[in-house]
């Protein structure tokens, strides 16, 4: 084990290079958090839809997604796709990301839709609202609060989960703390460095959550 | 010959193997305010789903204000604007304030502007006693405050027709009096009512017609004098004398 002092000290002298990092996997796993949730709802509405075959496509997709290694996803994505089009570093890591909490997502989303009374529903329709007004209006907006902290859990797994990029080489930071490791042949220094980060950012994004969580709560007040 | 808002020949419904409504008949006038009553199971809620479309029929015709209802002549959610709907468990939107559920349905349907909807919720608070409830959300009303919101909120569609589904079963019974007395005033204006209660006093106080529904059939139904005084079924008689203290 390194000494608290080289710990330190490493710290300091690299934290140029690992904020740098820190962005980009926070950029990441914005961005695929994001354009997950987008998807996520996308499959969550087919998968509660009363066309059977749109909740076929949904099982379908959360199925493929769930059943594969993440790994195998951004590499089919950078690796596999190249040869039809080119798809640049970051684009293929965010997208194999945002693919893969889609399907994570729309069932958080499912679950959360189905939880609310189908009196809530039934009094939008008896109002003269169409399904999909009282679905946007009604529902959505009590159904998304539920899905806040799982949706918060998510983007911390997701947070994580974008360290895989670092085989594709993007610099994010799992691929620059290996890369730092062993070049100074020093490899758990840069290891348990690169854990303080991760706890920063997810010590962010649990207090953003939470901040959400308070203001959305005010009806319960 | 008063105008008939509500007309009900041959409906019939099935949950399943279950065959909840047969062959049910109903006529209901203008201004009428008619109670449906009988022992639990006996179709009387789902009658009343079917006039709002909550249930569908399996065949029958449903005739609102002259025109027989169909999917194919009629958009379902213009024919709800005119009947409105309360219901046993109120249903209000919790992540909406007093005003704000009351005025989604006029603002994001009938394209009504905000401003002129708040006024208009402004009176219809004004006449269910809630005026200081406007900004509070349900979560802090009692059950009968809340069943109250749920009435201004239906009101303000502005229906021809209101539909009550056991308005006060969910209630503390301290509770619903301040509903009954709500709804009272609403059928002493003239209001077209359709309740489903458990309340007999209320019905027999308030409603002009009785329709006593025994395992989804209309065995009786009459004037309310002549309801309470001279019921004919042996049945009919049977849940009167269960129903009230002698």
């Amino acid at each position: 084990m390194p000494s608290f002092s080289h710990f330190l000290s490493t710290l300091a002298d690299t934290k140029g290079v690992f904020i740098d990092a820190m962005l980009l996997t926070l950029k990441l796993t914005v961005v695929s958090v994001l354009v997950g949730i987008v998807i996520g709802l996308f499959f969550a509405l087919l998968k509660i839809s009363r066309v059977k075959i749109l909740g076929w496509i949904s099982d379908a997709y959360v199925y493929l997604v769930r059943g594969t290694p993440l790994i195998v996803q951004i590499f089919i994505l950078y690796f596999g796709m190249s040869g039809i089009f080119l798809i640049p570093d970051f684009w293929a890591a965010a997208l194999a990301l945002a693919f893969h909490n889609g399907a994570y997502i729309a069932e958080i989303f499912r679950g959360s839709i189905q939880s609310i009374d189908q009196g809530q529903m039934e009094a939008g329709r008896s109002l003269g609202m169409s399904r999909s007004l009282t679905m946007r209006r009604i529902i959505l907006p009590q159904a998304f609060r539920r899905a806040l902290p799982p949706l918060g859990n998510q983007f911390i797994i997701g947070l994580k989960d974008s360290s895989l990029a670092a085989f594709i080489s993007m610099n994010e930071l799992f691929n620059v703390a290996t890369t730092l490791g062993s070049n100074n042949f020093d490899e758990m220094t840069f290891l348990l460095i690169v854990a303080v980060y991760y706890l920063i950012l997810v010590a962010i994004l649990t207090i953003v959550v939470n901040l959400i969580e308070k203001r959305l709560a005010k009806s319960d007040r | 010959m008063a105008k008939e808002m509500i007309r009900i020949e041959k409906l019939n419904k099935s949950f399943g193997d279950l065959h909840v409504l047969k062959d049910v008949d109903l006529s209901v006038n203008e201004s009428d305010v008619v109670c449906l009553i009988g022992s639990s199971g006996s179709g009387k809620s789902t009658l009343l789903r079917c006039m709002n479309f909550l249930e569908k029929k399996d065949n029958g015709k449903i005739i609102i204000e002259g025109e027989e209802i169909t999917k194919e002549k009629h958009n379902i959610n213009e024919v709800r604007q005119k009947v409105g709907m309360v219901f046993q468990h109120f249903y209000l939107f919790p992540h909406k304030t007093v005003l704000e559920n009351i005025i989604e349905a006029p603002v994001m349907v009938k394209k009504i502007p905000k401003k002129q909807a708040i006024q208009e919720a402004r009176d219809l608070l004004k006449k269910v006693d809630l005026s200081d409830k406007e900004d509070v959300y349900p979560s802090k009303l009692s059950g009968g405050q809340k069943q109250r919101v749920a009435i201004a909120r239906a009101l303000a569609m502005k229906p021809d027709i209101m539909l009550f589904d056991e308005p006060t079963s969910a209630l503390d019974p301290e509770l619903v009096g301040e509903v009954l007395a709500t709804m009272k005033e609403l059928a002493v204006e003239g209001m077209t009512m359709v309740i489903v209660t458990h309340e007999m006093g209320f019905a027999r106080e308030v409603a002009n017609k009785i329709v006593y529904m025994h395992e989804g059939t209309i065995l009786e139904a009459a004037d309310t004098q002549e309801f309470f005084s001279s019921p004919k079924d042996e049945r009919t008689k049977a849940f009167l004398s269960a129903t009230t203290i002698k």
